[in-house]
């Protein structure tokens, strides 16, 4: 008994009315560290005990406040700036709009906030070790009594004085109260290996769920059900097209892109090249818009500059350069004859560009042929 | 001690003293289930478990194993949701602003109210996730920074419900928490068993009943029952907004903030009413909810309900007197068109029934209160049916009108609803205090001190 540490001198009492009185002789004997304990909230106790107002009412309004500006800044900043959406015609930054969830967000930052502060910062709890747990005191007050407590910290304490005036006030099954010298010699060892153990398998097993979870579960059934949707991708084999086994279906025959008339020079090439002639002229625009559609439809194959250097790693032959003697002799209708009409192994592009496209890129091409085998004067 | 002629009779009955309320509230908890208990537990969890199966269905064949049609996307899933919702704002309007108004008849129920609000809650919030086919990425609906680099849409009503909703959620648990925290202290003492007592000492946090918490406890009471009215308030005109900013005759006015509002309300007391009549006859609890608590619930469904009736006839008004055409065909049709049956039954109950309630003789007869709130909740999921499924089944174009017919599973996840939420409800019964400890000791006759009403005379 001797080597305990006392926590403070209880006292009962049997009703409201001699509780308060009780504690405002307390009050005016001096002692300011001293608590009461009711089963439920009494009337008038905290001003007997001049308590003042409750400190928790600026936590609301400061939680409160924090929770109505972040919900609308967020909110302005998203929808105003970071993905700007047109919704159904209403300016980026509704503002009739973002009421609802800042008032939600304001509730719930003021009251959880609050809440928590209260009983973490003001209460400090979880506090299950205090002294007055599980002692007949705590089991009176929590039930029908009315306690007071005296402890051992306020500057007029001394046991026997403390006793001798709870008795005077009228309390009854006056208990001196010490504290646990388990609880208070206990020391937190974070480093004990124990704790250790536990944080790293703790750490192991979140880490492992979240892998599983995230990286397997979600793609295995049926979590995964609506993923793979049931359609071709292009460039994949397809056995749904029996006949080729190709998922990129090439346009019916004769198929033909808009503001396109009918090619009349099928299988005549010579033909072509003799009746068409470029209706446009090399300007920088032309250039510019047959150098787009080159570098589109025709440098996978051909490459950049048209010197045969296909992007496609093989898996099409590679065509021949488009500086050879030969098609630098071919009038522009040859080479639109070959873009409408493929050669052998190149396919038509007849139903992707239109005339004027197919004229562009013929413009371009004999800028490319020009560019790689200038001559003298064009260095001047 | 003054005589106070108007003092209004106390509304603990029978003078208990404060042990006598400890073991009385306490009993349920302390001793073993008996016979009727799991009788119950094994109704409810039947149900329960029809609902588990016709979702596990669902989630396994898809949607279309439901009625819901092309004009019908919105059927049973949202009137359940909506009903849900609506129960829950009982337990609030009980906890909060009855708190606010200083109704102290309120301490019996408010405990077991708040409890309702939180698996009503529960229970609705599974329906928007049912419907939306993959619930396990609801995580979507909340704003975070995502590797899609998208927001969810600040603006639609269906995010709003989500953080009303949450919100709500939320802060009835806090609510709720907050109050059991002395009354977990009180059994943590009182517990002879060591589990027990473990599991309430967690659960009460160290609570010591010190009057320096209490001084606080009861700021932080007041703050969240401020905060909580204007929630609850906010959450069933939120929920209303679903359907009023949209432009589906029938759906489109503004009258549906306080018509939803004084629906879920009225459909809430009637839950509340009902499940107090056998919670208060099972554990004996007739002196603490008391008659004439009953009676004042009465009351409030007969205010609420005659609300409803007055939105009822407003919105035909407005269908009439606006002159669109869309909305005075949608309401015509509703009351006489292919859902004829279910808009009369929605009117009969809500409506009609309640009026009973202005008579006293019918306030105070139990059997009769318990039948027309069974009665009630009918008529409010009718309601919901009613707005919902006439509206959609019958939109602008007439070409792809369609009458919509729930299927056998829409009913078993309607069943499991309700087997979920009763469930939860027993089992909360058994395992924690239904009725405020503490809170109704400081209701007792003699429970605060005297002087303090004559105005602060110094004791002795
Ligand atoms: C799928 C690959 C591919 C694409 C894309 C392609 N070609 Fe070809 N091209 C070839 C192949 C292969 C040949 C050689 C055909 C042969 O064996 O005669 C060829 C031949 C040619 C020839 C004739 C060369 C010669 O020496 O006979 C010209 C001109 C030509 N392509 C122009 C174009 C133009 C212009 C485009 C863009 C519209 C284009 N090609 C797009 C593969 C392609």
């Amino acid at each position: 008994m001797e080597n305990k540490i006392i926590y403070g001198v209880t006292g009962i009492f049997d009703t409201p009315d001699e509780i308060i009185s009780a504690v405002k002789q307390v009050k005016s004997s001096g002692f300011e560290r001293f608590d009461v304990h009711t089963p439920y909230p009494i009337h008038g106790m905290p001003k007997a005990m001049k308590l003042g107002t409750s400190p928790l009412g600026y936590f609301a309004l400061v939680f409160g406040l924090t929770g109505a500006f972040a919900a609308f800044a967020l909110m302005t900043y998203l929808m105003g700036y970071n993905y700007p959406l047109i919704i159904s015609g209403k300016p980026f930054i509704p503002i009739p709009a973002f009421i609802p969830v800042t008032f939600e967000v304001t509730v719930l930052l003021a009251s959880v906030g609050t809440v928590l502060a209260m009983l973490f910062l003001l209460f400090k709890f979880p506090n299950n070790s205090h002294p007055l747990h599980d002692t007949n005191y705590m089991k009176k007050v929590s039930s029908n009594k009315f306690g007071i407590c005296i402890e051992a910290k306020d500057e007029k304490f001394s046991k026997m004085e403390v006793i001798e005036f709870l008795k005077k006030i009228g309390a009854k099954d006056i208990e001196v109260i010490y504290y646990d010298n388990d609880a208070l010699n206990f020391k937190i060892n974070i480093f004990e290996w124990k704790f250790v153990a536990f944080l790293v398998v703790s750490a192991l097993v979140v880490s492992g769920a979240t892998y599983i979870v995230l990286n397997k579960l979600m793609f295995a059934p049926p979590f995964n059900w609506m993923m793979g949707q049931h359609r071709i991708d292009a460039q994949v084999e397809s056995k749904f097209f029996g006949k080729d086994n190709f998922s990129m279906r090439v346009a019916p025959a004769g198929t033909v892109a808009r503001n396109t008339n009918q090619f009349k020079f099928s299988g005549q090439p010579e033909l072509a090249e003799a009746k068409l002639i470029n209706p446009l002229i090399p300007t920088e625009e032309n250039l510019r818009k047959g150098m787009k559609k080159y570098d589109i439809y025709c440098s996978p194959c051909h490459g950049y500059h048209g010197i045969g250097d296909a992007r496609l790693n093989g898996q099409f032959p590679n065509p021949p350069s488009l500086h050879s003697e030969k098609v630098r002799n071919w009038g522009d209708g040859h080479i639109f004859y070959v873009i409408t009409e493929g050669q052998n192994s190149m396919p038509s592009y007849s139903s992707q560009l239109t005339n004027e496209e197919k004229w562009a890129i013929v413009l371009y091409v004999r800028a490319l042929q020009r560019a790689m085998n200038a001559k003298e004067e064009d260095l001047k | 001690m003054s005589i106070e002629v108007l003092k209004e009779p106390s509304v603990i009955e029978g003078k208990p003293t404060f042990v006598e309320i400890d073991e009385q509230i306490s009993a349920p908890i302390d001793k073993l289930p008996n016979i009727k208990y799991l009788i119950a537990l094994g109704i409810t969890s039947t149900m329960l478990l029809i609902g588990i199966i016709c979702i596990g269905a669902t989630f396994f064949y898809g949607i279309g194993l439901w009625g819901n049609n092309n004009p019908v996307g919105w059927a049973f899933d949202i009137i359940n949701f909506v009903f849900w919702v609506g129960i829950g704002h009982a337990g609030t309007l009980i906890s909060a602003i009855l708190f606010l108004f200083r109704q102290k008849w309120r301490t019996g129920i408010a405990r077991f109210a708040e409890g309702m609000t939180i698996f009503a809650v529960m229970t609705a919030a599974l329906f928007p996730l049912i419907h939306v086919g993959r619930p396990w990425l609801a995580g979507y609906l909340f704003p975070y920074p995502n590797q899609h680099h998208l927001w969810v849409n600040f603006t639609s009503p269906l995010l709003w419900d989500v953080f009303a909703v949450s919100t709500y959620f939320t802060v009835s648990f806090v609510f709720w928490y907050i109050g059991l925290i002395p009354d977990f202290a009180t059994l943590r003492d009182r517990t002879k068993s060591t589990i027990k007592k473990i599991i309430y000492s967690i659960l009460s946090l160290g609570w010591r009943f010190s009057n320096r918490h209490w001084h606080n406890y009861e700021m932080i009471y007041l703050i969240l029952a401020g905060f909580a009215t204007p929630l609850v308030l906010s959450v069933h005109t939120i929920v209303s907004f679903d359907f009023a900013v949209s432009i589906m005759p029938g759906w489109h006015t503004t009258i549906f903030p306080p018509y939803f509002v004084a629906g879920a309300v009225f459909s809430g007391f009637a839950m509340v009413q009902n499940v107090l009549i056998i919670i208060r006859k099972i554990f004996n609890f007739e002196h603490i909810i008391t008659l004439d608590t009953l009676e004042k619930m009465n009351k409030i469904m007969l205010a609420t309900g005659t609300m409803v009736g007055y939105a009822y006839g407003m919105e035909f008004f407005i269908a009439w007197y606006s002159g669109s055409q869309f909305e005075s065909f949608v309401f015509i049709n509703r009351a006489f068109g292919p859902y004829a049956w279910a808009y009369w039954i929605m009117v009969s109950c809500n409506v009609v029934f309640p009026q009973l309630f202005w008579f006293r003789k019918i306030r105070r007869n139990i059997p009769i209160m318990f039948v027309i709130a069974v009665l009630v909740n009918v008529g409010m999921w009718f309601e919901r049916f009613v707005i919902i499924v006439t509206s959609l089944a019958h939109d602008f174009m007439p070409s792809s009108w369609a009458y919509y017919k729930p299927t056998l599973v829409d009913f078993g996840i309607l069943v499991g609803s309700f087997g979920l939420f009763f469930t939860l409800l027993l089992l909360f019964i058994k395992a924690m205090p239904v009725i405020s400890i503490a809170e109704v000791k400081a209701v007792l006759d003699g429970a605060q001190p005297h002087h303090t009403h004559n105005g602060g005379h110094n004791g002795k």
